[in-house]
């Protein structure tokens, strides 16, 4: 340790020293603050959006995403979107915008969750009917093309739709445009077609009338595939986050 | 030992200080006794007013350092658009050839806020520790980091300004690198979110580099700006949490700058051009208590001191690799 001088505190030394101390207090200040102005949004959890497949609960998901986007390097699809730091959610932490991108597990397995280095997609996840995102709901059954047993002809989205989806009578291993594909439908079941799981949305006949209503049971992961493909606009049907993600 | 000691205390923003004496080694006090021969005095003004004239500086690791930062991030780059899949993505964590790596503070970061560690990451932060103790640790900082090419950029202008007359620097009290590094740690503990990943300019950056541009970019030219106008090299010498966390990994690395007492003019042309100058304060004269001294934990062995010493007082070493360099 060295002594301790006793400096004279009108000295231009001690002045300088009390204005650099004055500028650091003034830039922590303002560097924690911005920092924390990043936090807030989140803080509360609030904000529910589809987070990737085998993404852990939301809390635990935020705190354990090391916002590398390994998952959305992957992505066949490119489902997975990181955060912006408008968007209030986590900067660099993915979603899914269903609508624009579903997921459709185009992968077969679950590739995000295997590039996560940090766990917060599950590795206790290797199924995709494991994944636990969130659970479709028939949000605006007016609109619903089947329950008023209207067929359905054309590219599901328009001609300028990005969005991709893997048609495996197309392609078995690539995706394509789904404005690359034509519909030529009696009655529309395209959220029942185009569903990449087993048994988790069914055409139930109507009781009153001659349409069909879509049912969305149980095994529905929530990935999102029956809101991209919905040709009414808004869309019909819309993902219910499940804020436990799969970690459950 | 208590060379380590005092090398942590500078790095945590202590004021240097000047060895007693008494502390000198036999060998320093004979040096600086010789140095101060009015012979030794007299070439040595006359070897600095050469130096100045000539305005000699290198440009070699500079150049080294450019490529290898430019290098690293464009393999990044290039790996996700052109699916090469050699780095997959972000300097905060990535895969090598499949081999996990995680930044440091990234990983510290995420560890404090999710309080468990997962297999791949503890893999990934150990390659990554003994990589950056094998190489210097700050090294990270000089060769790696995208944001320090942005930030000498920066500091360029300032320096232009600066000799303009047009701006002055404003320097900080360094402890605050300190104080705000236990603030993130604390926050990211305390709210469970990874707080200080928002402003991370080498997250940020790496992101930005490879799934294109976004609205946190906006804080990337705050600190360019503020490190234009006001005080030169800001975020890096006064606030980035990561440089102190890769200071430590470093503090013992062998790679490091090699100070010779006895090739040094004590012009001190290298404390002009440091990012850390309070590492170098052993080039002024009668600071150094040994002849041979590796310079201090918060040296980012960027090499822009060797590129202008004319003199090799300042070198690269690598401890136990001498004869072979």
């Amino acid at each position: 340790m060295t002594k301790k001088v006793k400096r004279n505190p009108n000295s231009p030394a001690s002045k300088r020293a009390r204005r650099e101390f004055l500028r650091a207090a003034v830039a922590g200040a303002g560097v924690t603050g911005v920092a924390l102005a990043g936090w807030l949004p989140v803080s509360s959890y609030a904000d529910t959006r589809l987070r990737p497949p085998g993404a852990i609960a939301e809390k635990d998901y935020l705190a354990s995403c090391i916002k590398c986007g390994q998952c959305v390097q992957v992505c066949p699809v490119e489902a997975l979107v990181l955060a912006d730091a408008t968007d209030g959610f986590g900067l660099g932490a993915p979603y899914v915008n269903a609508r624009e991108q579903a997921c459709d597990f185009s992968c077969d397995a679950v590739q995000c969750v295997l590039a996560c280095p940090t766990g917060a997609l599950s590795h206790d996840i290797d199924k995709k009917e494991q994944v636990k995102m969130g659970k479709a709901k028939l949000v605006r059954p007016n609109a619903c093309l089947a329950r008023q047993n209207k067929g359905f002809t054309g590219q599901a989205r328009g001609a300028d739709f990005e969005g991709l989806h893997r048609y495996t009578e197309v392609d078995r291993w690539t995706p394509i445009k789904v404005a690359d594909f034509d519909y030529d439908l009696e009655i529309c079941d395209l959220c029942v077609r185009e569903c990449p799981i087993k048994d988790a949305i069914e055409l139930v006949p109507m009781e009153n009338g001659p349409g069909k209503t879509p049912v969305i049971k149980d095994a529905c992961v929530g990935c999102g595939m029956c809101e991209m493909i919905c040709p009414v606009e808004p869309a019909c049907i819309e993902m219910e986050v499940n804020p436990m993600g799969s970690s459950a | 030992m208590k060379r380590l000691l005092n090398s942590l205390k500078l790095m945590l923003g202590l004021a240097p200080t000047r060895p007693a004496k008494e502390t000198w080694t036999p060998e320093a006090k004979e040096m600086h006794a010789y140095k101060k021969s009015a012979e030794q005095v007299a070439i040595r003004r006359e070897a600095i007013k050469e130096e100045l004239a000539a305005g000699h500086s290198s440009k070699k690791w500079k150049i080294r350092r450019w490529i290898s930062i430019i290098t690293i991030n464009l393999l990044f780059v290039i790996s996700y658009h052109f699916d090469v899949q050699l780095v997959e993505g972000a300097l905060t964590a990535s895969r090598f050839v499949g081999f996990h790596m995680a930044d440091l503070n990234s990983a510290l970061q995420v560890t404090l806020a999710y309080k468990h560690m997962v297999v791949n990451l503890v893999i990934g932060t150990v390659t990554v520790f003994l990589l950056w103790w094998a190489l210097g640790g700050r090294t990270f900082c000089s060769w790696v980091c995208p944001y320090h090419l942005v930030s000498e950029l920066g500091e360029m202008l300032h320096l232009k300004l600066v000799k303009m007359g047009l701006v002055k620097d404003h320097p900080l009290d360094r402890r605050l690198r300190t104080v705000l590094y236990v603030i993130f740690a604390l926050l990211a503990f305390a709210t469970g979110y990874t707080v200080f990943e928002t402003i991370n300019p080498v997250g940020i950056l790496s992101r930005a580099f490879t799934y294109g541009a976004s609205l946190a970019l906006l804080w990337i030219g705050v600190l360019f700006l503020v490190e234009v106008f006001y005080s030169r090299r800001f975020w890096c010498r006064y606030a980035c949490p990561i440089g102190l966390t890769y200071g430590f990994v470093g503090s013992l690395s062998p790679v490091h700058i090699n100070y010779n007492l006895e090739n040094c003019l004590h012009e001190g042309e290298c404390r002009k051009v440091c990012l850390v100058p309070h590492v170098l304060e052993i080039t002024k004269m009668g600071y150094a208590d040994d002849v041979k001294i590796q310079v201090g934990a918060d040296c980012t062995r960027c090499g822009m001191c060797v590129d202008v010493c004319p003199t090799q007082a300042l070198t690269f070493k690598v401890k136990g690799l001498d004869g072979m360099l």
